[in-house]
């Protein structure tokens, strides 16, 4: 119940190719609630939360981009030293991996959002929600 | 001074050579079709028989070969001797997935030894000289080739094959190399390094050179001669016919001598496939006359270059050959290896969601060759991971170096970005100002 829809969006590495494809969004009134970039020598993937995942899946393809959606999680983090640390090490003991993450744009209370993608998304969430952690569901984040 | 290997040979009256070719012409129709089922049908079909064919003006009637009839009789179909006899097999890539390949016999190595010998003795090479040959040694007939003509002539020989750059200098510094032999690209790649280095171009022994396997221009030539101090000669062959050695610059440096006595060069016009007189551009067509492991009738090289009858100053009556002026399709030579569009076309394609929209950029850099290829990302190669899709790029490269041969850059772009053209599409950019 805790899976959120994230866009990734395959992108050459030039300049403007990521305006461009946020440009499209902005002009169809999607927000984008939350964005990180992997590179590379000459592509990059942009990981997108937007306000209307449907919408933005298919604006993005129609206008001939390479995108697909990946579940996610996202997790509430206290603002604090080692608030970070402590989710890292219930997945470590849990043998889930990280395989990358990165924060929303705004934060939720004395908490900073974190979005996860790992190895095992069903089993992440359960170990979460077992240790305690406060995620969002995609209405919550919908509704940001 | 000029030296000639085999003056009987490279210097006889017109007459002479062509009344040699009549005969072995002769011989060679007969072998092919006794010993081939492809000439065979091929000259039934036409309604041929051997014994009509009498002298060089019947070559007309003679059907073609084609590098696509190597592939599709691979391995053995275009084999004129017996398993046993054959002693050597060189080859290339093809024009698709498959390689050709070109089976020898012990007569075919003499042949193609004596061609080399007499290349290398246009260039002044003699038993006192040391030859490097940096032609890569294997499959490719470039080192074997050029190893056995100097070996043949009893130069001092070092089989450096290719590569190493470092090696080769130190080599060619401690060894006093008189004669080089590899592909232009990497001679002026040398002399750019010698420079870089700060070696003194004098302290080199270096004398001449014999530049081939890919296409080169009278700029280059000048590039090299300055920076290497060497006379640098154009030298032609191709794995189909023997290897290098088919023809050969003197230092005239006006045109490669096609040794005749073992081929006959034809130009013909690749639309009308009529044949076309001395001094007209058209598509170079070879037949071999003294192979008998796998020889070929009328060749189709897709080469494009003129031919002159003209006795040349050195003294040599042997036909001599143009440069190269293009080709008839779309072959590239990247590094010294031919590469057909089609090649990649066909990895491209076995590749899981590649999509056949692809695009190659060749151009040159310090000498050296680089072919990137541009494949467009579609959605089912496409996942969230960076590594996978670096997983695919690897792929992709992994099967282009082991199918064509030469290592690529491929790089990934957007869909649809690649343009679509109608009709042929243009899938080269050939950057390179030769």
């Amino acid at each position: 119940m805790y899976r959120v829809k994230q866009l990734s969006v395959f992108l050459e590495n030039r300049k403007g190719s990521l305006a461009a494809a946020t440009q499209l969004l902005g002009a169809s009134g999607l927000n984008l609630l939350a964005l990180s970039i992997a590179e590379t020598d000459n592509f990059g993937i942009a990981r997108l939360i937007v306000s209307d995942t449907q919408d933005g899946l298919s604006r993005l393809r129609a206008s001939g981009y390479t995108v697909r959606t990946t579940d996610v999680l996202v997790a509430c983090v206290p603002d604090r030293p080692n608030g970070l640390t402590e989710i890292l090490r219930i997945l470590e003991k849990e043998d889930i991996s990280v395989e990358y993450l990165y924060s929303f744009v705004r934060n939720s209370g004395f908490n900073a959002l974190i979005i996860f993608r790992v190895s095992e998304t069903e089993r992440a969430m359960e170990v979460l929600k077992k240790n305690g952690i406060e995620m969002l569901t995609q209405e919550q984040v919908d509704a940001l | 001074m000029n030296k000639i290997w085999n003056p009987q040979i490279e210097c006889m009256d017109r007459e002479e050579i062509i009344k040699l070719q009549n005969e072995r012409l002769r011989n060679v129709v007969k072998l092919e079709y006794d010993r081939v089922p492809l000439y065979r049908e091929r000259m039934d079909k036409k309604g041929i028989k051997p014994e009509d064919i009498r002298t060089i003006d019947d070559l007309k009637y003679l059907p073609f070969t084609e590098k696509t009839d190597l592939r599709d009789t691979f391995p053995y179909g275009l084999f004129a001797a017996d398993k046993k006899d054959i002693v050597r097999i060189q080859g290339s890539s093809g024009t698709t997935g498959k390689p050709i390949v070109s089976g020898y016999t012990q007569n075919d190595i003499d042949v193609w030894t004596e061609m080399m010998a007499r290349t290398l003795t246009a260039g002044n090479a003699d038993e006192n000289s040391i030859v490097q040959v940096c032609y890569g040694y294997g499959l490719f007939t470039g080192g074997l080739g050029a190893h056995q003509g100097a070996s043949k002539i009893g130069a001092m020989t070092i089989p450096m094959s290719s590569g190493n750059t470092q090696r080769q200098l130190m080599m060619m510094q401690e060894m006093g190399t008189t004669h080089l032999c590899c592909t232009p690209s990497y001679a002026l790649y040398l002399g750019e390094s010698i420079r870089e280095m700060g070696i003194d171009r004098n302290s080199l022994k270096l004398r001449c050179g014999f530049f081939g396997a890919e296409p080169w221009s009278e700029e280059m030539r000048r590039q090299i001669e300055e920076l290497l101090g060497v006379d640098a000669l154009d030298i032609y062959g191709l794995t189909e016919i023997a290897g290098p050695g088919v023809s050969f610059e003197c230092l005239e440096k006006n045109g490669m001598h096609v040794n005749e006595d073992h081929v006959i060069p034809e130009i013909i016009d690749p639309a009308t496939e009529m044949p076309l007189p001395y001094g007209e551009k058209g598509e170079l067509v070879f037949t071999t006359i003294t192979k008998t492991g796998m020889p070929m009738l009328r060749y189709r090289t897709h080469d494009i270059c003129r031919l002159h009858d003209e006795k040349c100053a050195c003294g040599r009556t042997l036909v001599r050959m143009e440069r190269l002026m293009g080709r008839t399709d779309d072959m590239l030579v990247i590094r010294g290896v031919n590469v057909f569009p089609s090649q990649i076309e066909s990895v491209l394609v076995g590749v899981h969601g590649v999509a056949p929209h692809y695009m190659l950029i060749v151009d040159r850099q310090k000498a050296t060759d680089s072919l990137e290829i541009q494949v467009e990302v579609t959605d089912e190669m496409f996942s969230d991971s960076i590594g996978g899709l670096d997983l695919i790029k690897k792929e992709i490269g992994e099967k282009i170096k082991s199918v064509v041969g030469i290592k690529a850059q491929i790089t990934l772009v957007a869909p649809h970005t690649i343009p679509r053209s109608e009709g042929k599409a243009k899938r080269i950019i050939d950057k390179r100002k030769l």
